[in-house]
């Protein structure tokens, strides 16, 4: 049952993830192969405001969601004048940053080491340490994430962010500042990822760099391309397919050295095969 | 019944040294369709893409509407009234007829647009304008799945949802049956109702007799004549320069 939970409580963070970045990739056209990193900004001030500064958990959540809604942002103003593919080349490259500043910055961040005894959730008397409460916790964020990217995409501002990624010179003659669209859309998706960070923070108790490399990313946008771009429902389909259905390996009898990468093996696949034969993913409505 | 002035003053335009536009000056009367003709390269297009901002200009200026600009940001042009369609049909293809119709309705700032949903009225403006090109019935589909026509058509009635004050249209007639013509002819009958101006790009000289009240000849990226269209149609150098008639 604990493993079981285990699971769902992944599966809730890497849909949060996935809803998040579907808004850039999917309905934006923004092509961020940065989302471990924008994840690890909100795991790693979740981690700090909760050790350094006490704050409890949500407020910590809070104050990660605004640094990484800013930082998102900026990156999103700077990135988004660039054309796209050295958009996203760019991203890899802040994906590569973002994790040597976390290794270098000792001071801050402990290096290598990481952040450790971050404390779970609470809420008055209200514990969230017990694995059903963390897992009910984040079942109610996912569905708030949820709920906020539906508001979002099904509004005028939704219609707009889709019309830049149809066509961002179009969409521009006809009055629309298509920098401000993709600078909010970008804060706004990070500011979601970074909930994710918080949870993965709290929930681990532990946060290093090594968790946010730019294979945590392809891993992200694996679960956008195979749940379908452009539709919110499809990331919650990508993570359900691409946590769980991994799991499956460990009872196909590979040892667990192998069973690691045979799993990035599967995602590869996974990506290489949905591009080929359904680039929409499977409940898409986005096709590249 | 409104109307802006356009008034376009040695504007230039070079690509690498050539010019694309060399000191062209233009005044547009307001309220009428006035064509702009010229062989292949002969600056036509550029013409459009500097009045919409899609480039930016080397030197001149456009005044229009009481304001003097020497440059004019894309996502500005249509607060000075400007809107236009392309010669490469441009829609936003993976979106809903309608919706492409909606997105020249709605909010443009970035706040407005978030707390907005299509309301009654946006979808009246809409079933309007998609009904008098003749594609409500298509509303729902991906604009990707219509035809070459249809999408000429869409591209002209999401310009016209805008309701601009001046209207620029690169060659809307291109590639057209000769229904789907008539009713792109109906919808500039419409707008030179409404007192709209319209610039019009085109190739086929009979449209530009039948429909303009007023033509602007380029070659090489200069103003070679201009004048009522029957007059200037018959020039000797506009004859010898284009029309090989």
């Amino acid at each position: 049952m604990s493993y079981l939970l285990h699971l769902a409580t992944f599966f809730g963070i890497y849909a949060i993830l996935g809803v998040s970045l579907n808004l850039l990739i999917g309905y934006t056209g923004l092509v961020w192969i940065a989302h471990a990193a924008t994840f690890a900004v909100g795991a790693y001030a979740g981690a700090l405001f909760a050790t350094k500064l006490a704050l409890n958990f949500f407020l910590a959540m809070l104050l990660a969601m605004l640094v990484a809604g800013i930082l998102g942002s900026l990156t999103g103003w700077i990135f988004s004048r660039l054309g796209g593919d050295y958009y996203m080349l760019a991203s890899v490259s802040w994906n590569y940053i973002v994790v040597s500043v976390l290794i270098n910055w000792e001071s801050l961040t402990n290096g290598p080491l990481g952040i450790s005894g971050i404390p779970k959730p609470s809420l008055g008397e209200l514990s969230f340490a017990e694995p059903t409460k963390f897992f009910l916790l984040t079942l109610v964020l996912l569905g708030i994430v949820y709920a906020a990217a539906r508001f979002i995409t099904n509004s005028s501002f939704g219609r707009v962010i889709k019309a830049i990624r149809e066509d961002e010179q179009a969409a521009k003659v006809f009055g629309y500042n298509t920098l401000m669209y993709k600078v909010a859309i970008s804060g706004m998706g990070a500011a979601m990822a970074g909930i994710a960070g918080v949870l993965l923070a709290s929930y681990i108790g532990f946060v290093d760099p090594s968790s946010f490399d730019v294979m945590e990313s392809i891993f992200i946008l694996a679960i956008v391309v195979v749940g379908g771009f452009a539709n919110i429902r499809g990331s919650l389909v990508g993570a359900l397919a691409l946590v769980l259905l991994p799991e499956l390996l460990r009872f196909a009898g590979f040892p667990a050295e192998i069973a690691a990468h045979v799993r990035l093996g599967l995602y590869g696949l996974a990506l290489i095969l949905f591009m080929l034969y359904r680039p929409q993913g499977i409940i898409g409505e986005y096709k590249f | 019944m409104p109307n802006i002035p356009l008034e376009i003053k040695n504007l230039e335009k070079q690509f690498g040294g050539v010019h694309a536009l060399d000191r062209v000056s233009l005044k547009i009367m307001p309220g009428t369709i006035s064509g702009i003709v010229g062989p292949n390269g002969s600056g036509k297009s550029t013409l459009i893409n500097l009045l919409s901002g899609l480039l930016p200009f080397d030197g001149g200026r456009v005044l229009i509407g009481g304001r003097e600009l020497n440059r004019i940001i894309p996502h500005k042009a249509p607060s000075y009234g400007i809107t236009r369609t392309f010669q490469n049909i441009r829609l936003f293809e993976q979106l809903p007829v309608l919706d492409n119709i909606l997105f020249a309705l709605t909010d443009r700032g970035v706040f407005g647009a978030l707390f907005e949903k299509h309301g009654a009225s946006h979808l009246a403006q809409a079933e309007e304008v998609l009904k008098m090109v003749g594609l409500w019935e298509k509303r729902n589909e991906l604009a990707i799945n219509l035809s070459y026509g249809q999408r000429k058509l869409l591209e002209i009635g999401r310009v016209y949802a805008m309701k601009s004050e001046v209207f620029l249209f690169d060659e809307p007639f291109a590639g057209l049956f000769p229904a789907m013509v008539e009713t792109v002819a109906e919808v500039f009958r419409t707008l030179k109702a409404q007192g709209k101006t319209i610039i019009l790009v085109e190739h086929d000289m009979g449209l530009i007799r039948k429909l303009t009240d007023y033509v602007f000849v380029l070659d090489s990226g200069e103003l070679l004549a201009e004048g009522k269209p029957n007059d200037v149609l018959s020039k000797k150098e506009v004859i010898e320069a284009y029309l090989g008639e």
